[in-house]
């Protein structure tokens, strides 16, 4: 499903060169569910936003889902980010003035699905997830748990390939944490959608079926959990 | 095609800082506010002194005697001299240029007593001897009757035609004046018309103070003999007037003995030339008004393209979620596009019917005072300007928005995520 080799990417702020990837290759087949840990610093965000084509890697090759990504226009990479990814981020990223189910519907209305239709979708992908009853509040108005839920049914709604979640309970206590972690594993198992999840709790990655460990910009450790 | 979440988005930018947008929108408001009252006002003003000329043949131009003031062939300077009726065969033959040439004598002062008497009933007004030509030049409206017309002039009749003042003055309210006698300095005259000026204001009731008779009969009546007291000359389609204002003086000169050099013996006005000064003056407003207007516009559309670039700064997260969820670069444009459009188009929209509605009100009390409108008349701004200028805010604002909106699908989505 997400097929990467000898992925570079250096950082240029001003005279400063910043080599942060420095060669990594991964295969991660349709239906895995990975963890990506490593110290602060290490690359693990950079890696994940190459993966979900919100950045561009200066080397190596990528192919996702058989579609090779390099030097795509701003256009076609806005549309596989809409039709093979979801994600999910550390700080929900949720619209602030659409309510929640408004929220989920998102990625349908840049489908051009209709208003009615792509809100009843959203409305049962919310019911899933626990959230009938705040369909109608803005995020302001949902806890982090909450918050989180509604990230989760808007980055399935559009029926991606691979979810990919950059520190999904980084913001969230340990119960929530778990609560999320169901909600994923059960996603993974049911849909068969590739996961890969950055985070820094082992409770965390040791749900996932492989925990890849990353320093200073490379893989250095491969755990089958 | 409505789209609710556009518009829910939209409403949420443009009411986020209702402030800013408000001050945003009154830049552009002010904007077309001032083009359509300076552009009504300048409508006003040319309508106001366009009134003065009614339907008057533009291209003509006057021609009196005055005194000599160069001696000549034996004759000293300071020497009066009348034209006389063998100038006008004389001035017909020699300038082909002619088109309508129309003799005049008056009658009197008619500023000083009464001069004309109808039973009981008298006034004092101006009296003119007059080519039948004459009511091409400068046309009124007949109300009854007719003008004066070759015939009248032949048999030198005693007939004359009378303005609406004249009438109003000597007449009873629903009497018809037509074949009613008037006395004019001692001598009976038949109406056989009655006319209203075609200009409004003063110049109208001056007009309407008139009363024309036969050039002949003025002539003969008064004892004038041969006089005339001034022509009126227009030229033909095409050609300057100026062409035969030369041309004339020259054969006049020619036949009273006056100087070649001698610019004060005869006096002339040149009312084409006044016309196109006009004319220019008020290009000369348009032109400013245009650049005064369009100024302020523009000012107004630079303000909303920096308010909207600020908008677009402040929701860069916010468009890094919607372009990380599959909003496509044309999607965030056209978004951006609408929300700038929307809002110069209504903010202009408001400046244009509140700039109408006020010019409207000014058209209403002027013409409820009955003000003195000599200078300025029914200030308005015809449809098709409005339309234009709205044109041109949607066009503004569609430009206004272009800048910001290029620049929010510029940055990586990644740099607009991580936008703090
Ligand atoms: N846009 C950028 N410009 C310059 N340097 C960057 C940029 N993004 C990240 N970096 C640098 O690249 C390195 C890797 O960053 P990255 O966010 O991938 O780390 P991470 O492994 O996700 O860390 P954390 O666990 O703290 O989230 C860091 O040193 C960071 O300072
Ligand atoms: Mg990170």
């Amino acid at each position: 499903m997400v097929d990467i080799s000898n992925i570079h990417k250096t950082y240029i702020t001003g005279n400063n060169k910043l080599h942060v990837l420095k060669g990594i290759d991964l295969k991660v087949d349709a239906g895995e569910m990975i963890s990506v840990m490593g110290a602060s610093g290490s690359g693990k965000s950079t890696l994940l936003n190459i993966l979900g084509i919100l950045d561009n890697h200066d080397h190596g090759e990528y192919i996702l889902n058989g579609v090779r990504i390099e030097n795509l226009n701003e256009r076609k990479a806005a549309m596989l980010r809409n039709k093979f990814l979801g994600f999910v981020f550390q700080s929900f990223n949720l619209v602030s003035f659409k309510n929640a189910m408004e929220n989920v519907a998102l990625p349908l209305y840049y489908q051009n699905v209709k208003r009615k239709k792509r809100n009843a979708i959203a409305m049962e992908f919310l019911d899933r997830m626990g959230l009938k009853d705040w369909a109608h509040h803005l995020p302001n108005e949902l806890s982090g748990g909450q918050k989180q839920r509604v990230a989760i049914a808007r980055a399935l709604i559009a029926k991606p390939k691979v979810i990919l979640a950059d520190e999904p309970t980084g913001a969230l206590d340990s119960v929530t944490s778990q609560e999320v972690m169901d909600i994923l594993t059960d996603i993974n198992k049911n849909e068969n959608i590739t996961m890969l999840i950055v985070t820094h709790e082992h409770d965390i990655a040791k749900r996932t079926q492989k925990t890849i460990r990353i320093t200073d910009g490379m893989i250095t450790e491969i755990i089958k959990n | 095609m409505f789209d609710l979440d556009r518009w829910q988005e939209i409403y949420h930018v443009l009411s986020k800082n209702k402030l800013r947008t408000f001050l945003t929108a009154f830049g552009v408001f002010w904007g077309i506010f001032m083009l359509v009252i300076m552009m009504g006002s300048g409508d006003g003003l040319k309508n106001g002194i366009s009134q003065n000329f009614g339907d008057m043949a533009t291209n003509s131009v006057f021609i009196w005697a005055q005194q000599t003031s160069v001696p000549y062939k034996g004759f000293t300077r300071g020497r009066r001299f009348d034209y006389e009726n063998a100038d006008v065969r004389a001035l017909d033959e020699a300038i082909p240029e002619i088109k309508y040439l129309a003799p005049r004598t008056n009658v009197g002062g008619f500023n000083g007593a009464s001069n004309v008497i109808r039973g009981l009933k008298s006034g004092s007004f101006q009296i003119f001897g007059d080519y039948p030509v004459f009511d091409s030049i400068d046309p009124v409206n007949l109300l009854q009757g007719r003008f004066i017309n070759e015939l009248d002039l032949k048999e030198k009749r005693k007939i004359v035609v009378i303005g609406l003042r004249v009438k109003e003055l000597l007449f009873e309210k629903d009497e018809n004046p037509v074949n009613q006698y008037i006395q004019i300095n001692g001598v009976y005259f038949k109406v056989v018309g009655l006319f209203k000026s075609k200009r409004t204001g003063e110049a109208a009731s001056f007009d309407n103070q008139r009363i024309h008779m036969p050039f002949t009969t003025c002539q003969k009546t008064y004892n004038m003999g041969d006089a005339i007291g001034f022509f009126n000359i227009t030229s033909k389609d095409g050609i300057q007037v100026a062409i035969v204002e030369e041309k004339a003086i020259k054969v006049l000169k020619k036949r009273h003995a006056i100087s070649p050099t001698d610019d004060a013996a005869i006096g002339h006005f040149n009312l084409e030339v006044e016309y196109k000064k006009m004319v220019g003056l008020f290009l000369g407003i348009r032109i400013l008004v245009w650049i005064v207007g369009i100024g302020t516009l523009l000012a107004g559309v630079i303000g909303v393209s920096n308010i909207m670039l600020v908008v677009v700064k402040e929701r860069t997260k916010e468009i890094g979620i919607q372009r990380a969820l599959g909003a496509t670069p044309r999607i965030v444009i056209s978004q951006i596009i609408t929300e700038s459009v929307v809002l110069t188009t209504f903010s202009g929209y408001f400046g244009l019917t509140l700039g109408v509605g006020l010019l409207e009100l000014i058209n209403y009390l002027l013409d409820k005072s009955g003000a003195n409108t000599e200078m300025f008349l029914h200030p308005g701004i015809n449809f098709n300007v409005a339309i234009t200028s709205l044109a041109i805010l949607v066009v503004a604002g569609a430009f206004a928005g272009m800048v910001p909106a290029r620049k929010a699908v510029s940055v990586k989505p990644i740099d607009a995520l991580r936008y703090e």
